[in-house]
């Protein structure tokens, strides 16, 4: 095992976190304040509680994922198909270092850093509503195993990608609309009844519903089908990022 | 002994269906300067490629210090640096921050002792703490090879280092190379200016179309192959070469002035007979010199043996 290799990665792709502060934090924790101050405050004052949780409160852990869900994704797709654009991925291929390796430095630094961004915001949102968490380490396992996941696809989606705009698709017109049609900001029980069996799926109504449960102990679907359902989704990034480096695809010629 | 790389029977060939290398075999021994010497998309970049890691092997295969570099990647890589061709560097890192992460990411623990000195010895240091993007694209260069050099490698492949060089960094750079060999470092490096091969290397490997064509000590090689020219300059005009002159391979100037003569090295007594002939015909001459074939030549007429 090359750690001193894994940290090098890892500490290189935090390193550009702090390089880029402004843009890699302040941006998501900017945004979520202002769907508090929308949706949570504007809006939430003229909504019921939904199942006993005043409306600011229940979208909480919605944002949190949703803000989760994307950093992953775009931080790790931008943090390896940036080597492969500027040609530096030489040097990464040439080490003496293991594709799980690699992986682990890369996806690690990625799901810290969206790990990092989702207690931030987590702290931002106790600014504007109440909230309380029932189960804080059932919390903290959800955010890290979605944090976990979403970077895999992002590394996945980063290999892939053979130009900037493929970057932007697969977050923009995939991940994006799965987060806010998976139940975000509303329960899924609240949806007319066809539709309640189509968001099933929906990979992010389990996120979500899991990762409520874990603030409100309610859930559109049981805790232990959240939990597997991002397991399933978790082997089948890691199975493609194997078959990836095994087959060299994109990566070597 | 036993050579630092052996390549054996190593083919490639690229999804594109193109041919990169077609069997090659290739020994570098311990501590020579070894220069890959071929025109442009002859395998040198894929040869060098495939023995670092970037480029997967077809058949055939390749050992580094006795590790096999697919089956035993972490050894064979440990002990290999790679300058690329491109420029390809992390823009927005310093320095420092550039080398310090090749070195962990080799598997080294930090030594900040080495890496200064790696630094000073290659003028960097006082650049250290300097954006990439902010230097020019020879201290880049530099930045490139102190990146190689992070891991304290045995084997250093520099792949076309002086192409888009200045005269002074690939003075300093030659220099640089020198000092390596000095400190027991193999280095291979591929280029197509035959001039840094002639300047450089101890052994010269010729390839073409993806094979090795020739290797051979660099000076064996000139000798071998290198032809000599004697040109003579005539005192008086001659309108034809006379009659006993006709068993030189001799060449006439135009104006008659000039007489050149090619001749083979090898060839020991090439050119007493020849002055001999002249003395006795009385034809006076004012100026004589010889000039080697150069690498080039060499080369060109290697290629051109093999086309034909």
């Amino acid at each position: 095992m090359n750690y001193y290799g894994v940290k090098a990665i890892y500490l290189f792709e935090l390193a550009r976190t702090w390089r880029t502060l402004l843009q890699s934090i302040a941006s998501p924790v900017l945004t979520t304040a202002l769907y508090f101050v929308v949706f949570g405050s504007a809006i939430g004052g003229h909504m019921g509680d939904i199942e006993g949780v005043s409306y600011g409160a229940f979208i909480v852990p919605g944002l949190i994922m949703l803000m989760v869900l994307t950093e992953s994704t775009s931080n790790a797709s931008f943090g390896i198909y940036m080597p492969k654009f500027s040609g530096t991925i030489y040097e990464i291929l040439s080490a003496p270092i293991s594709a799980f390796e690699i992986v682990l430095g890369y996806v690690g630094a990625a799901a810290t850093k969206s790990l990092i961004i989702g207690l931030i915001i987590l702290v931002t949102a106790r600014l504007f509503v109440d909230f309380s968490i029932a189960h804080p380490l059932w919390m903290l396992g959800f955010l890290f195993l979605t944090a976990l996941a979403f970077s895999l696809l992002g590394f996945i989606i980063g290999i892939c990608a053979d130009g900037f705009e493929r970057l932007q698709i697969v977050p923009a017109m995939v991940v994006m609309p799965l987060a806010f049609l998976g139940g975000t900001f509303y329960s899924i029980t609240m949806l007319p009844p066809l539709w309640q069996k189509l968001v099933l799926f929906n990979p992010v109504v389990y996120l979500v519903s899991g990762f409520r449960w874990s603030f409100y102990g309610t859930a559109d679907v049981p805790v232990t089908i959240s939990l597997a359902m991002i397991s399933v989704f978790l082997v089948i990034c890691l199975a493609i990022v194997c078959w990836i480096f095994k087959t060299g695809y994109r990566v070597r010629s | 002994m036993q050579p630092v790389i052996a390549v054996e029977g190593l083919t490639k060939v690229y999804a594109s269906g193109f041919e990169a290398l077609r069997g090659v075999d290739l020994s570098i021994h311990k501590g020579e300067i070894f220069a890959l010497l071929g025109p442009n998309g002859a395998g040198k970049t894929t040869l060098i490629s495939i023995i670092c890691g970037i480029v997967n092997p077809g058949d055939g295969r390749v050992l580094a210090n006795g590790w096999d570099v697919v089956k035993d990647y972490r050894r064979a890589r440990a002990s290999i640096g790679l300058v690329p061709q491109e420029l390809s560097v992390n823009m927005f890192e310093t320095v420092w921050a550039a080398v310090k992460f090749s070195r962990g990411l080799f598997g080294k623990p930090a030594n900040d002792a080495y890496l200064e000195k790696l630094l000073r010895d290659l003028s960097l240091y006082d650049k250290k703490d300097t954006k990439i993007m902010a230097l020019s694209g020879g201290m880049k260069r530099r930045v490139l090879i102190a990146k190689a050099l992070a891991h304290e490698p045995e084997i250093l492949f520099l792949d076309e280092p002086t192409a888009g060089v200045d005269v002074e960094l690939r003075r300093d750079m030659w220099t640089m190379i020198r000092a390596l060999r000095e400190q027991g470092v193999t280095i291979i490096l591929t280029t197509h200016y035959i001039e840094e091969a002639e300047e450089m290397a101890d052994r010269i490997g010729v390839i073409h179309q993806g094979e090795i064509i020739l290797v051979d000590g660099k000076q064996n090689l000139m000798n071998q192959l290198g032809r000599k020219q004697l040109s003579v300059q005539l005192t008086a005009p001659l309108d034809a070469l006379p009659e006993r002159l006709t068993r030189y391979q001799l060449s006439l100037s135009d104006d008659g002035y000039q007489l050149v003569y090619h001749y083979d090295t090898q060839n020991q007594a090439a050119i007493a007979p020849l002055l001999r002939d002249l003395e006795a015909l009385s034809l006076d001459y004012s100026d004589l010199h010889t000039n080697q074939s150069s690498l080039e030549d060499i080369f060109v007429s290697l290629v051109e043996e093999r086309r034909a």
